[in-house]
């Protein structure tokens, strides 16, 4: 890769001092942020540390009330998205924002789509410069597709296509790998490599430090609010940053502590569901937490849902313990000893609207109520218990879930499930969009369920949580189960080697240098 | 090295038995044809049933002028849907705009008529105004205020009618003869009413503005954040859609003559039913205004065709909801299969 030289000149993006408040709540106090062309620059926080407000501030969703921003060298006070695109900055939310029923072309062009004759959209030459764009990232889509159905990957990949098309000096991307496989985060990587060469600045926000040490060239720290420091990748540490995002040092990570491993609790064997997943046997142990690793997409959260009965099967079965759980039955699961937290949880996991003490009692009403009649009281007495245990920092269980952040609100759902006494508890993405502090708590909690004897099934996309945490490690590619590993064996070469169905020799080339390659030329 | 970076190699050229499979496939997948298919099927059904359905003395005609009115709402509401909104103060912008078109005749008889036309339009869409400038800053779902809008708009004119009702002896006969004037065997009233489909349809297809109006309806927060002009294209799209609603007053006037406070009443059902028929996904972000346009002659021929084949009044109407059920369903099990389809796709590649 060529070596990128920084002559001294002034940056791209300045923020300083920036401050912004919504009402009573002020969401940024004193941001600062100073990103230079032809560099990649990590912007780290916890959640709620101000790093999405600042987003928003550049791309013009909010207008700041007071502090300096600077873009190309000039003053500017963007009060729309469209100035902000207009003078060369686009921004790749977490969520990507695309057109659902729209093709993946016409995403890509709207508000500004090439015109022929009589102001007409010119289709053909929309097409062309589509094609062109998606051949330049490595990509194959039909620039004639709708955006339905496109797996995250992919919707990312359009809005860099549309970044690159409207040939912004300023690339912000909020969390993108958030929901990629490792495959797929090294092409966005090196897609963002290839932007950087030719001259652009771009700003990675991210959770994962292994992607800020392997893609950026400078990091700034934040914390409550306000900027801390700003460093070269090269001259920093993992521990240094994480002392300074939560102001304290962390402990472990991943303090999985060991917990003797019993009986079988789930036994899966033969689950078969067509197109979907093939030959799953697997069995889960009491006290044994089983990472299920694979690539987004790969059929893993299918299995759990499988196994659980949101989804059917066409054939094989599911036992716990020596009883059989029935298919399609998500009730009898429960009434089995399963507990599933899924991936998205505020759309499947918790009523968002509703009072902590009503999600958490949510599921054992049954037991609750008297006469036909569920009381506030009894939601209470049956939540407080647990959400004491978990730490929940919810002033009054009265308090609305939805106002709670990402970590609280992951806790919130183990809990309602904790209250089930399950013997198995398969957990999906456990801590996506979770902050590094909360996320060590939560890998705490697994531990300590572990220990208490629960089996625990967890489905993860990070691959240094499933190595720090799981006791055994299934790998899934293509909805088969391709490899099973003990801790001992399991590396993160092992396990991609497995998820992407490739020999691990053929693993270790240098596929980033390789794709730059391909995608610049 | 990596799968992703290959190119698929062009497609082979397709045999001439796959391409008829496909373009029947597009035939049949495609709701514009569908329903005109089934539109078709009716007539002929009813023909042959009672052969002047169609070839009595004006039943051509009516076949093709009856539905003037419907396909003009119908036009207008399409351009609403689409940006997930609606507007169900048609009804009563017609009614008034009727009523003022006899007003204007009877206070100024030799009034050029192109001018009532444009008198219609322009009123139409100063109502139409008063619903966007509402819905695009009050916050409130356009179904609530355009409810309110329909309720006080015919208010208005109940007040300003009263009981009086315009009578065709009071309009000029130079306006009445549009009602039935053809023009190589096609009513005058629909050649208009298809221009201005047409017209909607380019626009929808072939402008940016056209093409925002998709994107606004098929997701509301992306658009906003993309920096597409939200507030603008809304209140455009109420606009149009008034003035054409103004316009179908006109046509009202020019069709019946006779003009009372009840004109129009509930036929804002009539248009949203006819653009749900015709494939506009009352979500938004879908639909063409063709299909719309298809919808609403297919209604307006089942209201008049049922009689005629002899089926009892409550089944004529219960006909109608369960194609507006039936299409709706017909919608979402498409787009749950089209889903799957590029999910599967994409799985493969």
């Amino acid at each position: 890769m060529a070596e990128v030289v920084k002559a001294p000149q002034s940056p791209v993006l300045e923020l300083a001092e920036v401050r912004k408040s919504f009402g009573p709540v002020v969401a940024l106090r004193s941001g600062s942020l100073s990103v230079d062309a032809g560099s990649i620059h990590a912007l780290i926080g916890e959640n709620g540390a101000g790093k999405s407000t600042m987003v928003k501030i550049v791309a013009g969703v909010h207008r700041r009330d007071s502090g300096t921003f600077r873009f190309q060298g000039g003053d500017v006070d963007f009060g729309s998205t469209a100035e902000s695109k207009g003078s060369g900055i686009a921004v790749i939310y977490q969520e990507p924002t695309l057109f659902p029923d729209l093709s993946v072309t016409e995403n890509i062009f709207m508000g500004r789509m090439p015109r022929g004759r009589g102001r007409r959209i010119d289709r053909k030459a929309m097409w062309a410069e589509a094609r062109e764009l998606f051949q330049r990232l490595g990509v194959d889509i039909d620039p004639r597709r709708p955006a339905l159905g496109l797996s995250i990957a992919d919707q990312q990949i359009i809005e860099i296509a549309k970044a690159i098309s409207l040939d912004a000096s300023l690339l912000v991307m909020d969390e993108p790998t958030a929901a990629l496989s490792g495959v797929e985060v090294q092409r966005l990587f090196a897609v963002a490599r290839s932007l950087r060469d030719e001259g652009r600045a771009l700003v990675f926000i991210s959770h994962r430090f292994d992607e800020v040490f392997d893609l950026c060239d400078t990091v700034t720290v934040m914390r409550d609010g306000a900027y801390v420091g700003t460093h070269r990748v090269a001259d920093t540490t993992v521990p240094e940053l994480v002392k300074e995002m939560v102001g304290r040092e962390v402990g472990d990570l991943y303090p999985k502590s060991p917990a003797t491993i019993g009986e079988p609790i789930l036994q899966v064997d033969d689950l078969q569901s067509a197109g979907v997943f093939h030959d799953v046997t697997f069995q889960v142990r009491a006290g044994e937490i089983v990472g299920l690793a694979g690539l987004v997409g790969a059929g893993r959260s299918e299995i759990a849902r499988a196994v659980f009965g949101v989804d059917g099967y066409d054939s094989g079965s599911v036992r716990i313990g020596d009883r059989a759980v029935p298919p399609r039955s998500p009730r009898a699961a429960i009434k089995a000893g399963i507990a599933f937290i899924p991936e998205d949880r505020r759309q499947q996991g918790l009523v968002v609207d509703s009072s902590v003490a009503r999600n958490v009692a949510s599921v054992i009403r049954g037991g609750l109520t008297r006469g036909g009649l569920l009381t506030g009281r009894a939601e209470n007495r049956a939540a407080a218990p647990w959400a004491a245990a978990l730490e929940v920092k919810t002033n009054a269980l009265d308090m609305a879930a939805t106002t709670m952040s990402g970590g609280n609100q992951q806790k919130v759902v183990i809990a309602k499930w904790l209250a089930t006494t399950p013997k198995l508890l398969i957990i999906d993405e456990p801590t996506r969009g979770i902050d590094v502090g909360t996320k060590a708590e939560v890998h705490r909690l697994l531990s300590e369920l572990a220990g208490q004897g629960i089996a625990i099934l967890m489905i993860s996309s990070e691959l240094p949580e499933v190595l720090g945490m799981a006791d055994r490690v299934l790998v899934v590619c293509e909805g088969r189960i391709t490899a099973e590993l003990d801790r001992d064996t399991a590396t993160p070469e092992t396990v991609m080697a497995a998820a992407t169905n490739t020999a691990p020799s053929e693993l270790s080339l240098s596929k980033d240098a390789e794709m730059v390659h391909e995608v610049t030329a | 090295m990596s799968s992703h970076t290959l190119t698929r190699p062009p497609a082979p050229a397709e045999s001439s038995a796959s391409a008829a499979r496909r373009v029947l496939g597009g035939l049949l997948r495609s709701r514009e044809l569908a329903v005109l298919l089934v539109l078709v099927l009716l007539v002929v059904v009813t023909t042959a049933k009672s052969s002047n359905f169609l070839f009595g003395g004006d039943g051509w005609r009516d076949l093709l002028v009856t539905p003037s009115i419907l396909l003009l709402l119908a036009a207008g509401q399409t351009l609403v849907i689409i940006t997930r909104n609606v507007d169900l103060s048609v009804g009563s912008t017609l009614g008034l705009t009727a009523y003022l078109t006899g007003k204007l005749f009877i206070e100024v008889p030799d009034l050029p008529v192109p001018l009532v036309f444009l008198a219609g339009l322009a009123f139409g869409a100063l109502l139409g105004l008063v619903n966007g400038l509402l819905v695009a800053f009050g916050r409130v779902p356009a179904l609530v205020i355009t409810l309110g809008t329909l309720m006080i708009y015919r208010g208005v004119f109940l007040e300003w009618a009263g009981s009086d009702r315009i009578n065709p002896s009071d309009l000029p006969a130079g306006f009445l003869s549009l009602g039935t004037d053809q023009l190589l065997t096609i009513p005058v009233l629909t050649i208009i009413a298809l221009v201005v489909v047409a017209a909607v349809g380019y626009y929808l297809h072939t402008s940016r503005g056209g093409r925002e109006l998709y994107a606004i309806g098929s997701d509301p927060d992306a658009a906003q954040l993309f920096g597409l002009p939200v507030t603008r294209r809304v209140l455009a799209a109420f606009v149009v859609c008034g003035a054409l609603a103004g316009l179908a007053g006109v046509f009202y006037a020019a069709r019946y003559g006779s003009i009372s406070s009840n004109a129009g009443r509930n036929i804002e059902l009539e248009a949203v039913a006819a653009a749900v028929i015709g494939g506009v996904a009352i979500f938004g972000g879908s639909g063409t205004v063709w299909g719309a346009a298809a919808g609403a002659f297919l209604l307006v021929t089942i209201d008049r065709a049922l009689p005629v084949l002899g089926i009892p009044d409550f089944w004529q109407r219960a006909v109608v909801g369960a194609l507006i059920i039936g299409a709706v369903v017909l919608d979402r099990v498409l787009k749950k299969r089209q889903e799957r389809r590029l999910i599967e796709a994409r799985d493969q590649s």
